[in-house]
């Protein structure tokens, strides 16, 4: 019997279906002898209030696992994630927006009003006005996580995250296993550059306006760490895994700079703090870092990790 | 008392909406709306990141178009800054521009939109999917998700992410592309040309003859259209000037940061995306009346077929010529979108062996120096969805102060529901329906690829 999956999206940019699709040839093999999507606005057209449209209560149908991609913005978002919870046995978040609130979880560092305030008021292209109130739903208080409105099973990071695990948290699943985690590693761990591993001695951190230095007929272990050139890599403080199962981490084989896509090593981990720790450790000045708060918190601006800052001089 | 239809979520499409459609005590449609829910806000928080950093930012607006964001963006940092990228980098970029759009087409044809026409549109909803498709031919349809998954794994091999990019930045392009990729990349093209050429002539063939009348009727309204052409009028992805054409075909030509004079944005209640509309029309009027439009224009495939005068490659010509035979310029049929698609499929596949082939583009000098300063830039290239606009100012410390975005579907909300109570008008009367009544209306949305 093929396990039934349910799947949708947020507060969400479809990268991480375009990902589940990136599995590739495997997916054939498991769709639909082995899984059957029920659910998955993408691809299937399966509805909320029926096929005719005359329900007055959002509905899911029932499955054994329920995939979530996108964090919750709107309380209908919320109703989404409170409905898949209800019908499904294992739910999984999916991807970074997902797990952590991911990068329009940067959000959270204005109040609701003034977002609605800045979209809608001064544009070059048309004259202030009101937001939008009839029947679209309304904001949540802060752009959450899953896991901030219903329980999460399985946390699947990574913006998006690599169909390699992806699949292998599907085939756990099929399998009837309930569990799944990825390793706690950091990118560093993975990555294949050269670390000399000599101080900086207080150097302020360079902004990445130039290509690092590297040689392009040489493979990427001859290459010097990013960090040790002088610039910022969040790899010290990111979880491993962007590459799949093997490979160079995907944005040094771009030969650029980690950003922290796959959120903290560990769970409820704060890469603002580890970050600053260990910029220092190496003997960078990390008080130099521009825009540091929206930077180290780029992609887990939910758990409250970003707020609005008290504005000074007003009360 | 009336009855209100809801269909929610809309689907085969990209991203959260939904339609209602209202009937009247008659059962006729009295009114049909598409409401978009989602609201991130990209404008709000990009204000105060630095300015290098965006083109990583703004690529998460859309998972699927995320290359074309990047694209976008860097060149808007770029405008900001003053920089000229050298021309190996351009090149570079406008390879990754064409390979990225490969995937897309094939997916929006095989996966989202092939369903209605292969399977038909009143098929059972359970099966009317790419996983009906697999059943009906599974030899075909294990060779599109070979053919997309190769096309995009060839841009992950050669710049680490696919979805979300990192390798453009500005003043260049981060890594070089080397002779031994080159010559990879160079069969694996020549297969997705091959490809592309098959999948245009099973539609021409195969597919949208079964479908005339619908071609001919659903959703079909009367606007104008946008798109980048070089300057000799050239279908073009990456760069040029944009063409604002109206619905009788005259045009006005205009560069990236004009496009203040000629695009304004209507803001409705009952929906989160602004829709842009041509201000220099109907004196400066919005209106969304099916027989008196104002201001309405379309973006995406079947806007770019219809403003350019030409397209640059010749298997690609040849396609556009059978296609303006048949449905003249510009033509209204909103269906046509699909075979539009498919027209820049080709030309995709054909320019990326042209830019492979041009001996530059292995070149090492992929970088100019960046100097940070204040300033405002604009930034555009076509998306698969259409035109997008970045448009960002910065401070002296090259941090952003300000940011206004106007990106490919939104273009498309006006006439998205235009095509939406035009289609439900047409399909509904005396409160008949049923499922397969309302996804012929999901189709007149499913063609715009929203």
């Amino acid at each position: 019997m093929a396990v039934k999956v349910s799947s949708e999206w947020l507060n969400a940019c479809s990268g991480c279906e375009i990902s589940i699709l990136n599995i590739g040839e495997t997916i054939l093999d498991l769709i639909p002898d082995k899984i059957e999507l029920v659910h998955i606005p993408a691809l299937v057209d399966s509805k909320y209030y029926g096929q005719l449209g005359d329900g007055t209560k959002l509905e899911l149908p029932k499955a054994t696992v329920g995939l979530i991609s996108g964090g919750v913005r709107t309380e209908e978002h919320a109703e989404v994630v409170r409905e898949m919870r209800d019908k499904v046995d294992i739910l999984v978040a999916l991807g970074t927006c997902a797990t952590d609130g991911g990068i329009p979880a940067q959000a959270n560092m204005w109040k609701n009003e003034d977002v609605l305030k800045k979209i809608f008021g001064d544009c070059p292209t048309h004259e202030p006005a009101g937001h939008p109130t009839e029947i679209v739903p309304p904001y949540t208080d802060s752009v959450l996580a899953v896991d901030e409105v219903a329980k999460v099973d399985i946390y699947i990071p990574g913006c998006p995250p690599h169909p390699d695990w992806i699949a292998d948290a599907l085939l756990a699943l099929v399998e009837g296993k309930t569990e799944w985690a990825l390793p706690e590693r950091s990118v560093c761990d993975t990555c294949p550059v050269i670390r000399e591993k000599k101080s900086a001695g207080g150097a302020a951190i360079k902004r990445p306006l130039e290509n690092y230095t590297y040689d392009p007929d040489e493979p990427i272990e001859k290459m010097r760490c990013i960090m040790e050139q002088g610039y910022l890599c969040l790899g010290a403080v990111t979880r491993a895994g962007c590459a799949g199962k093997s490979g160079v981490p995907r944005c040094i084989q771009a030969r650029q700079a980690c950003r922290g896509c796959f959120g903290p090593i560990r769970r409820g981990a704060k890469p603002m703090v580890d970050m600053m720790g260990a910029l220092s450790s190496i003997g960078q000045d990390a008080k130099s870092l521009v825009d540091r708060r929206a930077l180290l918190n780029r992609f887990v601006g939910a758990h409250k990790n970003l707020r609005p800052l008290p504005q000074r001089g007003k009360k | 008392m009336g009855k209100m239809i809801q269909i929610q979520p809309v689907t085969r499409i990209e991203g959260h909406s939904r339609v209602v459609v209202e009937l009247d005590d008659g059962g006729n449609v009295s009114d049909a709306r598409f409401h978009v829910f989602a609201l991130r806000g990209f404008e709000m928080f990009c204000q105060g990141r630095p300015v290098e950093e965006m083109p990583r930012i703004v690529n998460r607006i859309c998972g699927i178009c995320p290359w074309n964001h990047h694209l976008a963006s860097v060149k808007a940092t770029d405008a900001v800054f003053g920089v000229t990228p050298p021309p190996a980098a351009v090149k570079l970029r406008r390879l990754a521009q064409h390979m990225a759009y490969i995937p897309d087409k094939l997916l929006h044809f095989y996966f989202l939109a092939a369903p209605d026409f292969v399977l038909g549109p009143d098929c059972d909803p359970s099966t009317r999917n790419v996983i009906g498709i697999a059943k009906a031919n599974p030899e075909l349809a294990r060779k599109v998700v070979r053919m997309r998954q190769s096309a995009a794994m060839m841009l992950e091999e050669w710049l680490g992410k696919v979805i979300h990019p990192v390798a453009a930045v500005t003043g260049g392009f981060s890594r070089p592309l080397l002779e031994k990729e080159r010559e990879k990349f160079l069969e694996g093209y020549k297969e997705q040309l091959e490809f592309a050429k098959f999948t245009i002539a099973f539609a021409r063939e195969e597919v949208f003859p079964k479908y005339t009348e619908a071609v001919e009727s659903l959703g079909v309204i009367k606007t104008g259209f946008i798109g980048t052409v070089t300057e000799d009028g050239t279908h073009d992805i990456y760069d040029g000037k944009l063409r604002l054409m109206k619905p009788d075909g005259s045009y006005d030509d205009f560069s990236y940061e004009q496009y203040t004079d000629h695009i304004g944005e209507h803001i409705e209640a009952w929906t989160y995306p602004k829709m842009p509309f041509a201000k220099k029309w109907a004196s400066g009027e919005f209106s969304l009346d099916l027989d008196e439009p104002k201001g309405i224009y379309r973006s995406n495939a079947l806007a770019r077929i219809n403003v350019c005068d030409k397209i640059g490659t010749p298997e690609a010509q040849k396609e556009l010529d059978l296609f303006r035979e048949k449905y003249g310029r510009p033509t209204q049929l909103t269906l046509l979108y699909h075979w539009a698609r498919l027209i820049e499929l080709v030309n995709n596949c054909e320019t990326v062996i042209q830019l492979l082939e041009d001996p530059e583009i292995t070149s090492r000098e992929i970088r100019s120096d960046v100097q940070v300063k204040a300033g405002r830039g604009v930034g555009c290239v076509e998306a698969p969805r259409g035109t997008l606009i970045h448009d960002y100012t910065a401070d002296e410390n090259g941090l952003i102060s300000s940011v206004n975005l106007i990106v490919g579907t939104t273009h498309n909300q006006a006439p998205i529901n235009m095509s939406v109570k035009k289609a439900a008008q047409d399909l509904i009367h005396g409160g008949e329906y049923d499922q397969g009544v309302l996804n012929r209306i999901e189709m007149a949305i499913r063609a715009y690829d929203p």
